[in-house]
């Protein structure tokens, strides 16, 4: 594909552009033209497209997210709230802590090891990118019944994914949950929560202020994997009905975020940036356009500086490659040595992309070209916002009304006896509908009871099956 | 008395070796995989951790480090030398120690409080052990089983070279329950549990690791 760039995009105001391909409604591609005064380059499509999906925008749910904030009940300990890559809030005696909870679902269904295993990735980076040492995770999790096909097939791949990713990075996993309803059968969700530790003045933000401050790339090189897994994957599964799009799970590798983590913590000791984003979901399209906004709202990146896995990718595949163990500083040019220096000592790949400007667009340039020219603002924050129509479910009183509660086991022979109660026959009838729903809290329960637990799963479903004289399904083997 | 801890990238446990050998009355000096510089230390733990990534054979590529070389020097001259989990595997990689460490026989991650049997406190690491005492310490690790030839476990259990051995059920299909050697001096210990996890009560399950690092300092100052 030839370069697309803004004087051509000047110059040829008609050509057609794969909007609805990219995930873009029609009204919401005519919104980019109106905002850019002309037709958008295929790079800016791609930006638009990527941070505009429902993933990165959250733009059904915003409404509703955002009474987090306005309902709040207001506090001094709230050192940081909604926006920011997570919230940190203050424990005393000039330390704080941050936590941040995200769901990994449908990569995790598609390539299950990989998908919980760059959860865990990428909710550590957001914890990171605040200022702090990250030191635990937890993995809440919900799964099909323990006996369908498709649990068999996800479920190993993602406790593994989990366990793997977060061992190799010294972080132990305080806790979890799992539940297993046929309401998760093709829909497992995976959520990864990380904490971090800090002190108050270790608090960074995703903000590139200062004209001449430098943005810089450091951490793993960009390849071409998850490219539109942000808006491809993530988005479209509110109304599927087109053909299944390619799998575009990102590979995860948790030796290099484990030196990005202690690069990134020794940069943060010597004070050397401004402000810092991770590189997620839509990559560089996001860390750049958020960086942007959080400041003054200039900047302006040399793309073709990208140290890239892949020398073939194309400018627009650079923008959305979501290639993971990346992150994007701003730092004062007095800092950029000693910066440099610590990355070297880490062998951190690390590449000045761009600079902070005063003006107020962020311009992306290809070997000299301009191919991107936005107002930042409307990539990263002044997306499209729905209100979707709104309806309470039948089934929410009645599920209410039979809520069973048992006390939280914490012994091995109190979850046992909780087990086989959720998974008598009159509770079985009350939970007509969940086939075995059942919650334990890991917490102080050692890593043997877990294994128990799991096991005791399968043993109460089979006696189930037996009590009402069906054929036993396949089982799901050790886990 | 200096104490140094290696810190290779992937390294995870630095920290707590370098706060257990501080809270035994030593001084901790970090030691940097990349300078082949010991910073005239008297003892060296390798700690645990995935280092380099640990996508070869664990420990394959740390052995070949700058550091390494004037540590396995220092060694052969008698320097006590602790390698702990990953450090284990550095050792056997770098024929410090004989034997290797392999995938758990049942092919899962472990980690778990482990009781220990400490059978030999002749070695520069377990002297304020007595022998046949029984502690509790973490043990965490997926490729923590280990193995050698019939000639070798024979060298070791005739010699009194195995250091611990775990109690109970085996939980890695080690053989004859190995969890620790030493080598013929008595100066490199290897050790699959981790003693820097539980040094007090309140970060560990016990204390009972911290004797391994009250021992180096007894084993110098005499």
């Amino acid at each position: 594909m030839a370069l697309d760039t803004v004087a051509i995009a000047q110059a040829n105001p008609d050509t057609n552009q794969p909007f609805a391909e990219l995930g873009l409604k029609g009204d919401e591609y005519a919104r980019i033209k109106e905002i850019l005064g002309r037709r958008p380059t295929s790079s800016e499509l791609a930006m638009y497209s990527v941070m505009w999906s429902e993933h990165c925008s959250y733009k059904s749910s915003k409404v509703h997210l955002k009474q987090f904030g306005e309902k709040a009940v207001k506090t001094d300990a709230l050192l940081v709230g909604i926006g920011e890559n997570a919230g940190v809030v203050d424990v005393g005696q000039g330390y704080a802590v941050t936590f941040k909870i995200e769901s990994h679902n449908h990569p995790s269904f598609i390539e299950p090891y990989q998908g919980a295993a760059t959860g865990i990735g990428g909710i550590v980076r957001d914890i990171l990118t605040m200022g702090a040492r990250p030191i635990a995770v937890m993995d809440p999790l919900r799964f099909g019944p323990a006996d369908a096909p498709d649990t068999r097939r996800v479920l190993p791949g993602i406790i593994a994914g989990v366990g793997g990713y977060g061992n190799c990075l010294g972080l132990p996993n305080i806790g979890g949950e799992v539940v297993f309803d046929e309401t998760y059968i093709g829909n497992p969700l995976v959520n990864a929560l990380c904490v971090g530790v800090m002190k108050h003045s270790d608090i960074k933000l995703a903000k590139a202020a200062g004209a001449g401050n430098l943005v810089v790339l450091y951490g793993a090189k960009t390849g071409g994997d998850g490219i539109g897994g942000v808006s491809v994957l993530a988005s479209e599964t509110f109304d599927a009905t087109g053909p299944a799009k390619r799998p575009a799970v990102q590979v995860g590798d948790p030796f290099v975020e484990k030196v990005l983590i202690e690069c990134s913590l020794e940069i943060f000791a010597e004070d050397l940036v401004v402000g810092i984003q991770d590189l997620g979901g839509a990559g560089l399209s996001c860390a750049t356009s958020e960086l942007a906004s959080g400041g003054s709202g200039g900047m302006k990146v040399e793309l073709d500086r990208v140290p890239l896995r892949d020398a073939t990718l194309s400018p627009e595949e650079i923008l959305m490659s979501e290639s993971q163990e990346r992150m994007c500083a701003i730092v004062e040019p007095k800092h950029i040595e000693r910066f440099l220096e610590i990355c070297k000592k880490w062998d951190v790949t690390v590449t000045v992309i761009g600079e902070v400007t005063d003006g107020e667009r962020l311009e992306i340039t290809w070997h000299g070209e301009l191919i991107v020219d936005v107002p930042p603002r409307t990539v990263a924050h002044e997306g499209p916002v729905y209100n979707r129509p709104l309806a309470k479910p039948k089934y929410v009183d009645r599920v209410n009304a039979e809520v069973v509660n048992v006390p939280r086991p914490e012994t091995a022979a109190q979850i046992k006896e909780t087990v086989l109660k959720l998974a008598q026959p009159q509770t079985w009838q009350i939970n007509l509908g969940l086939h075995l729903n059942m919650i334990v809290m890991f917490r102080e329960i050692p890593f043997n009871h877990s294994q128990m637990i799991l096991e005791w799963c399968v043993l109460t479903r089979k006696q189930i099956w037996e009590l009402q004289s069906q054929p036993m399904p396949t089982l799901i083997g050790h886990i | 008395m200096k104490v140094g801890v290696v810190t290779f990238p992937g390294t995870l446990d630095d920290r707590d070796a370098a706060r257990a050998a501080t809270h035994a009355g030593t001084t901790a000096v970090s030691l940097w995989h990349n300078d082949a510089d010991l910073k005239s230390v008297d003892a060296v733990i390798l700690p645990g951790g995935f280092s380099y990534g640990d996508y070869l054979r664990c420990g394959a590529i740390s052995r070949f480090a700058p550091v390494m070389e004037k540590i396995i020097d220092a060694a052969n001259g008698g320097m006590p030398l602790l390698g702990i989990c990953n450090g284990f595997q550095v050792l056997c990689e770098a024929h410090l120690l004989p034997g290797a460490l392999t995938r758990n026989h049942e092919l899962h991650f472990l980690c778990r409080d482990q009781k220990l049997e400490i059978t030999n406190n002749q070695t520069a690491w377990t002297s304020s052990y007595k022998v046949g005492q029984e502690i509790v310490i973490p043990l965490k690790n997926g490729e923590g089983s280990f193995q050698c030839d019939d000639a070798t476990l024979a060298a070791l259990e005739g010699e009194g070279r195995i250091v611990a051995r775990y109690v109970g059920e085996n939980p890695n299909g080690s053989r004859n329950k190995i969890a620790g050697i030493t080598n013929e001096r008595g100066n490199v210990v290897g050790l699959m549990p981790h003693p820097e996890h539980a040094i007090d009560p309140l970060t560990g399950p016990t204390a009972d690791g911290l004797a391994f690092f009250t021992s180096v300092l007894n084993a110098m100052v005499k």
